[in-house]
């Protein structure tokens, strides 16, 4: 199947060589951080962990979303996603590559990478994010490429590929659930020590991850003569409003417990993200932007003749995860850090090198997205012919 | 044609599965030789002689008391210097084991309005705990950082990938990466002990090269007496007889990660 991917139109081959383009560029700078070392991102003494980590953690969220196609589709029998599940799992294939590339991206000493599975260390939560996050990509891939596969011979999916599709249920939770682990069971970083984290991380991927879809599908009627069809939009949308009302209220709740019990390691670092602390702030637009787009978002997605409307639709989704992807990608990760465990303020933003290598990941999750897509809507085509 | 194809992806992909499981048992198995065998490597670098100081659990104790900037700077320097830590203009790209800062910086838990007027300004050192239960250990995927028997808590430099999430891990700050080339950055290099390569963790390691010959930490014996440095397992020891008579603090003590430096206010 994968030699639809080869055949194209002249914008088709104009995307794929744009963004072969950007990958150039940023693989440019990565080999400049190779050379220099991570002294070129802002990262810092005291905000250890940046841009790079923080786009990691939101991609394994987008990656995790695709179970909210997979379990009504496949758990609640509800035939319209059947349509589009494969575009849930091929997302998930490009965001978890981009996590791994994201990590990699982070490491000071890359070459070493495979000392993870040449000493596995069970007590370490980076060693079973390694498991769960190949684990899940090897089930998408062999999943998404299947049942597709079977679609394009007119022929039900094997019989085998039933537990592997229920598995990845759990598995899909369990990804992002041990990425909060990594923060979450850190005895000196108030910020992320909630047991919230995890389901917040949860309720805020359910909410951007489907957003997402809901543009991909709408770019793809566009482009293609694939129709993903009106009633999926709207049952994604749907689902976008649950994820992002949920992640609004264990925000809140979040909100509620440090501010009320006005512990100080825990309420400092909300302080700092929202109005900045002794003096320093540079976050604090970003944060405040982030909470007006996901509120706004969810008012234009409750209204039924807005979300009803795919323009309006479309314009909440951009919202929701624009404001997700700041809140996840720019504020959990650096508020965590600031201030200091001696209670110093040293502030964190990423550096020009460190974005073009993030966008050029980027770059590189779209490109196999866009392959992937151009696999998908090509049997989709190939079969109503 | 199209047959084989599909038929070689699925034995593609159940070839993936299964090394990919061989390996993980492979290593589940081997884990134990593995950690034994880093921390034998750790210590055959730091050559035991006769003259080796050895203990149950290393310790140390600062007297508040006896402290100066003078006396501080002095530690901070030797060191530095003994442990080859580069010096970068760029406060971004620090690197320090043991350095001076405040009562409200060290104990920020602590803070008191009504603060002695002796500890207010008075110049602390801090450094790593080499905590009973140390975070950043159970952090690391590669067990680069491990903790030996005596309680010392050491970094394997050559392991480390450099993920940095033992310094997410560390409560106290006491960790510091190489986010550049420090080889450039040591004025004077002590041929005795490694430097380091951009890309990788390091931290204080209560002087076990210095002790595998006999000698104090180095920061102890440039100290003056306001460091004492010693074995918190046995009763007898300088250390616990210091505990025993003056009220001791310990940084986050609320955090169970049972810090092995005490500091007498």
């Amino acid at each position: 199947m994968l030699e639809k991917a080869l055949k194209g139109s002249k914008a088709y081959w104009i995307w794929v060589f744009a963004l072969l383009g950007i990958i150039a560029v940023g693989f440019g700078f990565y080999l400049k951080q190779l050379d220099f070392g991570l002294g070129i991102t802002g990262m810092n003494r005291d905000v250890t962990w940046g841009f790079y980590i923080a786009q990691f953690t939101f991609l394994v969220g987008v990656a995790a979303s695709a179970v909210m196609l997979v379990i009504p589709y496949y758990l609640h029998n509800y035939k319209a996603f059947g349509k589009i599940t494969i575009m849930g799992e091929f997302l998930a294939i490009s965001a978890v590559i981009m996590c791994i590339l994201f990590i990699i991206a982070d490491l000071g000493q890359p070459m070493r990478l495979l000392n993870v599975l040449l000493y596995p260390t069970p007590h370490s939560m980076l060693f079973w994010d390694m498991i769960v996050l190949s684990g899940y990509l090897v089930i998408n891939l062999v999943v998404g490429w299947n049942v597709l596969d079977a679609e394009r011979n007119s022929v039900p999916p094997a019989q085998w590929i039933k537990p592997l599709i229920y598995l990845s249920v759990p598995w899909a939770i369990s990804i992002h659930t041990v990425t909060a682990f990594l923060y979450c069971g850190l005895p000196g970083r108030g910020f992320w020590l909630t047991a919230v984290l995890a389901p917040r991380f949860l309720a805020s991927a359910f909410a951007a991850g489907p957003a997402f879809l809901i543009i991909l599908c709408l770019l793809v009627r566009k482009v293609t003569t694939f129709d993903p069809g009106k009633e999926q939009i709207q049952s994604l949308a749907k689902v976008v409003i649950y994820g992002s009302c949920a992640n609004m209220f264990f925000f809140l709740c979040e909100v509620f417990v440090a501010m009320y019990s006005q512990i100080p390691e825990h309420m400092d670092h909300l302080q700092y993200l929202f109005f900045g602390l002794h003096g320093h702030g540079i976050l604090v637009p970003w944060m405040w932007t982030a909470m007006i787009l996901i509120v706004s978002g969810i008012v234009l997605l409750l209204i039924p003749a807005a979300r009803k409307n795919e323009s309006v639709l479309a314009v909440a989704c951009v919202f929701t995860f624009v404001g997700i992807w700041i809140d996840k990608g720019m504020g959990m990760v650096a508020g965590g850090f600031v201030p200091n465990p001696l209670h110093e303020v040293n502030e964190y933003l990423p550096t020009f090198p460190e974005v073009m290598i993030g966008i050029a990941v980027y770059a590189t999750g779209f490109l196999i997205l866009t392959m992937l897509y151009k696999v998908f809507v090509g049997v989709k085509e190939e079969v109503a012919a | 044609m199209e047959n084989k194809r599909r038929s070689f992806l699925k034995f593609a992909g159940v070839s993936v599965l299964g090394l990919g499981s061989l390996s993980l048992l492979d290593g589940l198995t081997s884990d134990d030789v593995i950690a034994s065998s880093g921390q034998a490597s750790a210590e055959a670098t730091y050559k035991k002689t006769s003259k080796a100081l050895t203990a149950e659990r290393w310790g140390m104790v600062i007297d508040t008391k006896k402290l100066s900037g003078r006396i501080c700077h002095k530690m901070e320097k030797a060191c530095h210097e003994a442990h080859n830590v580069p010096h970068h203009e760029n406060k971004k790209h620090e690197i320090k084991w043991i350095w001076e800062t405040h009562y409200k910086h060290v104990f920020p838990n602590k803070t008191d309005e009504f603060l002695v007027e002796r500890l207010k300004e008075l110049p602390i050192p801090v450094l790593c705990n080499h905590c009973e239960n140390p975070a950043c250990v159970q952090a690391c995927p590669t067990q680069a950082t491990f903790q030996r028997k005596d309680g010392i808590v050491l970094m394997d430099f050559h392991r480390c990938i450099g993920c940095r999430f033992c310094m997410a891990a560390c409560p106290y700050g006491s960790r510091s990466f190489n986010f550049r080339d420090p080889r450039e950055a040591i004025k004077h290099e002590n041929k005795e002990f490694p430097t380091r390569m951009k890309g990788v963790v390091e931290k204080c390691n209560f002087c076990a090269e210095r002790l595998a010959v006999g000698k104090q930490p180095a920061c102890v014996e440039a100290s003056k007496g306001a460091l004492i440095f010693g074995d918190l397992a046995d009763p007898q020891s300088e250390v616990r007889q210091l505990l025993k008579e003056n009220y001791a603090i310990r940084r986050k003590q609320n955090l169970g990660s049972n810090p092995s430096v005490y500091y007498l206010v």
